[in-house]
């Protein structure tokens, strides 16, 4: 295959520059000494990172934010993988639509997604806790954790299958012995994207949080609303961290255009 | 009593006839292969055999009992798939214990099956080895240690050796059947290379569009096809149109300038069919008379591609060091009566 | 939607098909209903119920001192009919929309070509960088944006003017070219994703066919290569005008409260002025608009690449 052209690397370049600049710029503006919004051209300091502690709403939000997308996934893949079994491995009526449906919370605007959970649970009595927002986290990031465990389950060998129950395996020794090991990278990669989603859903959340259960996205958010200043850098600058230490683990284990483009299965 | 019998054994997807009203039995420690190409119903033969489809029509018993009452996963049946289908994220040795396991084989027993199971396929040092981590060779030996470990009744082999080249697959042949010989289980193979039929059988199914075409031994399906489908689909074959003339006394078949005491049964045209190697050259005057279009030397025969009065034939000639006719040249051809088989022209038997 | 919360779209040509064909032999022909309904149920209670809950709520009647009432009246569909303030906004959101598309489809479409272009490990490597992006707050990465160009404080601002390039600073934050530049950026990752995606099923070889046939580079960039990687911008471009067109944070953080779209009108709506029930309305007008064109342009598309694309 022939390489690229100087042109070609010219705009790659710039390309990356653009990508890149304003995640590096709110990275640099965090290190700051200075009290105001500037780049920290007379030294480093962490005096903004050490600023956080003093915020406790900040920390408390990281924690909910955690918790939340740690468990909405886990839950969203129990749903997911019987579902994605049924999917990919039934032709039945009304399959076409049943995925159209799990995968519908990726086509509906999250604001108006926002809306209809706040109008419901507004009405159910939940609106304001903990549960209304693990529910909705799950139903946002379900179809997240769909796909991949789907497309793992589609690209699995049935033959493999067919061997354990020629063996002697009845059908709950075939799904832990055999089913669920051979889809786990999916269902693990399906989960971890979903965390990912859940950690940075703001447009739903901001409608369902209340005090005490604020994500740290929607706490961000409420923040800039007031003003910009070097706090709220060096907050984005630690969840960009986080991120990109979760993005480096998945590309590591999985293959990061793979897991992106709903291919969870690994190649070979 | 047959040992597995198979009832008038229908197959229907939608409109879609796979397999239609087969009959067969197959008496215990015998091979029967199903050969045919692919879509002729043999892997769907085997899927029902197996249990992995259902039955649109008919029985199928093995040992007198209906299987159709039995989950697969209790029938015992041992099969080796075309993929293998091995457990990717288990060893060797815990692939071949896995159907021991789902049988509550005390842990001491199961391991000294195991290993005996490998050691049987010549893998005794490659117990802890992932699949992932073996040639195709071996995780073929890999399988049909794991099929034949339970001991089962009946012993499914689904296109086992297709995955594999061409000198592996001929080692595996004879190794899959010195295994069962001595193992004496009933074994049912599905193929479509009948190479891999005839080598291994004790008798061959041959298969098309659904329908059975011939069952018999390898050499009776070889040497006396029932039909024009096996005789093409069993090796190369020529096939000559020729004429019985009842004129004379006896009658004689009659093609081209080749003629023959005609057999009986026979009368009007006729298709005569010779496999390659059964034509001979003749002297002149006799036999039918062609002219060699093209000549290939295939090392251990040549292999002549002859224009006759009746239309193209291939001729294969042992390569025993004779001088051999040149491309152009004028040839008579030959064959004994008892190497050819006749079929009433036009119809198809 | 915003960015953050959503990374792939099912790309409607280019990604693997939602629903694959179940493989056959033991697969049932029932309704598998023990697995499917938990998700199902699911689903109902929480997905389906709400959204009608809003359509009827949009129906509904509010006066500042009385809160909501549950009437059928058209009150909060006819405000939106006649006032134009809505129009232009719409008007606005669909404006920004279009533009953030065309830049993610210009500069995403040729980057994915160069990423795919070059060598085993560098590919690697610049691939995380750009698409990584995608999984980064959308907050953190709009607020780069405002740290960049944010008034005469703004970094390239303040650097511009002390080299002396401008006078005033360039005005970025409540533009809608702010908008725009800022929700490119957000969402180019899914550009270059799904063109990639497209990438990956081209024959390397086929260039060089081409080459060998006499075809320059723009010929086989034009001829060869472009129709091919075609419905991969395609599809990646409906899934990045559907998600601008639905933003909130980006447009909420550079707009402000002046440059109102889609979303952060309806926010404002519940959040602010506690309209529910014309809050209600923009939203699903913005669902009903987007399900139309996605859907419209997703038929379009399919048609006329069925052939080349199976």
């Amino acid at each position: 295959m022939s390489r690229n052209g100087p042109l070609a690397l010219l705009f790659h370049t710039l390309f990356v520059i653009f990508m890149l600049a304003p995640i590096l710029v709110v990275c640099l503006v965090a290190f700051t000494p200075e009290g105001f919004l500037s780049l920290p051209t007379q030294g480093f300091s962490l005096r903004w990172f050490r600023a956080i502690a003093r915020y406790p709403e900040f920390i408390n939000a990281f924690w909910v934010s955690l918790w939340l997308g740690a468990v909405a996934s886990l839950i969203a893949a129990a749903f997911a993988v019987p579902a994605a079994l049924a999917i990919a491995r039934h032709s039945f009526r009304g399959r076409e639509a049943l995925s159209a449906l799990f995968l519908s919370p990726l086509m509906i605007p999250h604001v108006v997604l926002g809306i209809a959970f706040l109008r419901f649970f507004t009405q159910t009595g939940l609106s304001g806790t903990f549960p209304a927002l693990l529910i909705a986290h799950v139903v946002v990031v379900f179809p997240f954790a769909l796909r991949l465990t789907l497309a793992a389950a589609t690209g699995m060998d049935r033959s493999v299958e067919m061997a354990a129950v020629s063996l002697g395996a009845g059908s709950w020794t075939l799904f832990r012995r055999v089913t669920l090991p051979l889809i786990l990278p999916g269902v693990i990669s399906g989960w971890a994207l979903a965390f990912i989603q859940s950690f940075d859903e703001l447009t739903m959340t901001v409608f369902l949080a209340a005090p005490g259960i604020e994500t740290l996205p929607v706490r961000m958010f409420l923040y800039i609303q007031d003003n910009i200043d070097p706090l709220v850098t060096s907050v984005s600058a630690s969840v960009i961290a986080v991120t990109m230490l979760a993005l480096v683990l998945l590309d590591r284990f999985f293959g990061l255009d793979r897991v992106l483009s709903g291919h969870g299965d690994r190649g070979r | 009593m047959a040992f597995l019998e198979l009832d008038g054994v229908t197959k229907r997807f939608g409109p879609h006839v796979a397999v239609e009203q087969l009959d067969l039995t197959v008496a215990k420690g015998e091979f029967v292969s199903l050969l045919g190409p692919s879509g002729c119903g043999k892997t769907t033969t085997l899927q029902m055999i197996a249990g992995f489809l259902d039955l649109t029509g008919g029985a199928i018993r093995l040992e007198g009992r209906n299987l159709a009452e039995i989950h697969p996963s209790r029938r015992g049946l041992g099969i080796v798939f075309q993929s293998y289908a091995l457990f990717p994220h288990m060893t060797a040795a815990e692939n071949v214990a896995f159907g021991l396991e789902m049988r509550r084989v005390p842990a001491a027993e199961r391991a000294e099956r195991v290993e005996a199971a490998l050691a049987m396929v010549g893998l005794a040092g490659f117990a802890d080895r992932y699949p992932r981590r073996m040639s195709g060779g071996q995780q073929q030996r890999v399988a049909l240690a794991r099929a034949l470990v339970i001991r089962p009744s009946l012993l499914l082999l689904d296109e086992p050796l297709s995955n594999l080249d061409a000198k592996l697959r001929e080692e595996m042949q004879i190794e899959l059947r010195q295994i069962q010989r001595n193992l004496g289980t009933t074994t049912i193979l599905v193929t479509h290379d009948q190479v891999e039929a005839m080598s291994l059988s004790d008798r061959i199914v041959v298969m098309n569009t659904g329908r059975v075409e011939q069952i018999g031994t390898p050499q009776e399906t070889y040497e006396r096809p029932a039909s024009a489908f096996v005789a093409n689909f069993l090796g190369k074959t020529n096939e000559f149109a020729g004429t019985i003339e009842a004129g004379t006394q006896p009658a004689r078949i009659v093609a081209g300038s080749w003629s023959a005491p005609a057999p009986a049964g026979f009368s009007g045209p006729v298709t005569v069919s010779v496999r390659p190697e059964k034509i001979g050259f003749a002297g002149a005057g006799q036999g039918l008379a062609a002219r060699v279009a093209i000549r290939i030397f295939q090392g251990n025969h040549w292999l002549f591609q002859c224009e006759t009065e009746c239309g193209p034939a291939i001729v294969i000639r042992q390569n025993d060091g004779m001088a051999q006719p040149a491309e152009g040249e004028a040839v008579r051809l030959a064959w004994r009566p008892e190497d050819m088989s006749l079929r009433a022209a036009g119809v198809r038997p | 939607m915003t960015a953050a919360s959503s990374a792939p779209q099912p790309a409607p040509v280019t990604a693997a098909p939602a629903a694959p064909a179940p493989a056959a032999g033991g697969a049932g022909t029932g309704t598998p209903w023990p697995l499917v309904l938990p998700a199902l149920m699911l689903f109902v209670a929480v997905v389906l119920i709400p959204l009608a809950m809003t359509v009827l709520l949009s129906f509904n009647d509010w006066g500042q001192y009385k809160g909501i009432e549950q009437v059928f009246i058209l009150k909060n569909w006819r405000e939106i009919w006649e006032d134009d303030y809505f129009l232009e906004m719409f008007l606005r959101t669909f404006r920004i929309a279009v533009l953030a598309t065309l830049i993610t489809a210009l500069l995403g479409a040729p980057e994915a070509y160069i990423l795919n272009r070059m060598q085993g490990r560098w590919k690697g490597f610049f691939l995380l960088v750009i698409l990584g992006p995608l999984l980064i707050s959308v907050v953190a990465r709009t607020l780069g944006w405002a740290l960049l160009f944010g008034g005469a404080n703004g970094v390239v601002n303040k650097a511009l003017m002390s080299l002396g390039v401008i006078g005033a600073p360039i005005p970025f934050m409540f533009t809608e070219t702010g908008v725009v530049v800022a929700l490119a950026h957000v969402m180019m990752p899914f550009m270059v994703l799904s063109v990639w995606a497209a990438l990956q099923r081209v024959d390397p070889q086929i260039e060089n066919a081409a080459m060998s046939l006499g075809a320059g580079h723009a010929t086989i960039l034009r001829r060869i290569v472009l129709p091919q990687i075609m419905p991969g911008i395609l599809s990646g471009a409906i899934i990045v005008f559907s998600l601008s067109a639905s933003a909130f944070a980006t447009p909420s953080i550079i707009g402000g409260r002046r440059l109102k779209v889609a979303a952060t009108l309806a926010y404002d709506e519940f959040l602010n002025t506690l309209n529910w029930p014309l809050g209600a309305a923009v939203a699903v007008l913005l669902l009903v608009a987007l399900v139309l064109i996605v859907v419209g342009s997703n038929a379009l598309i399919e048609r006329r690449y069925a052939e080349v694309f199976r």
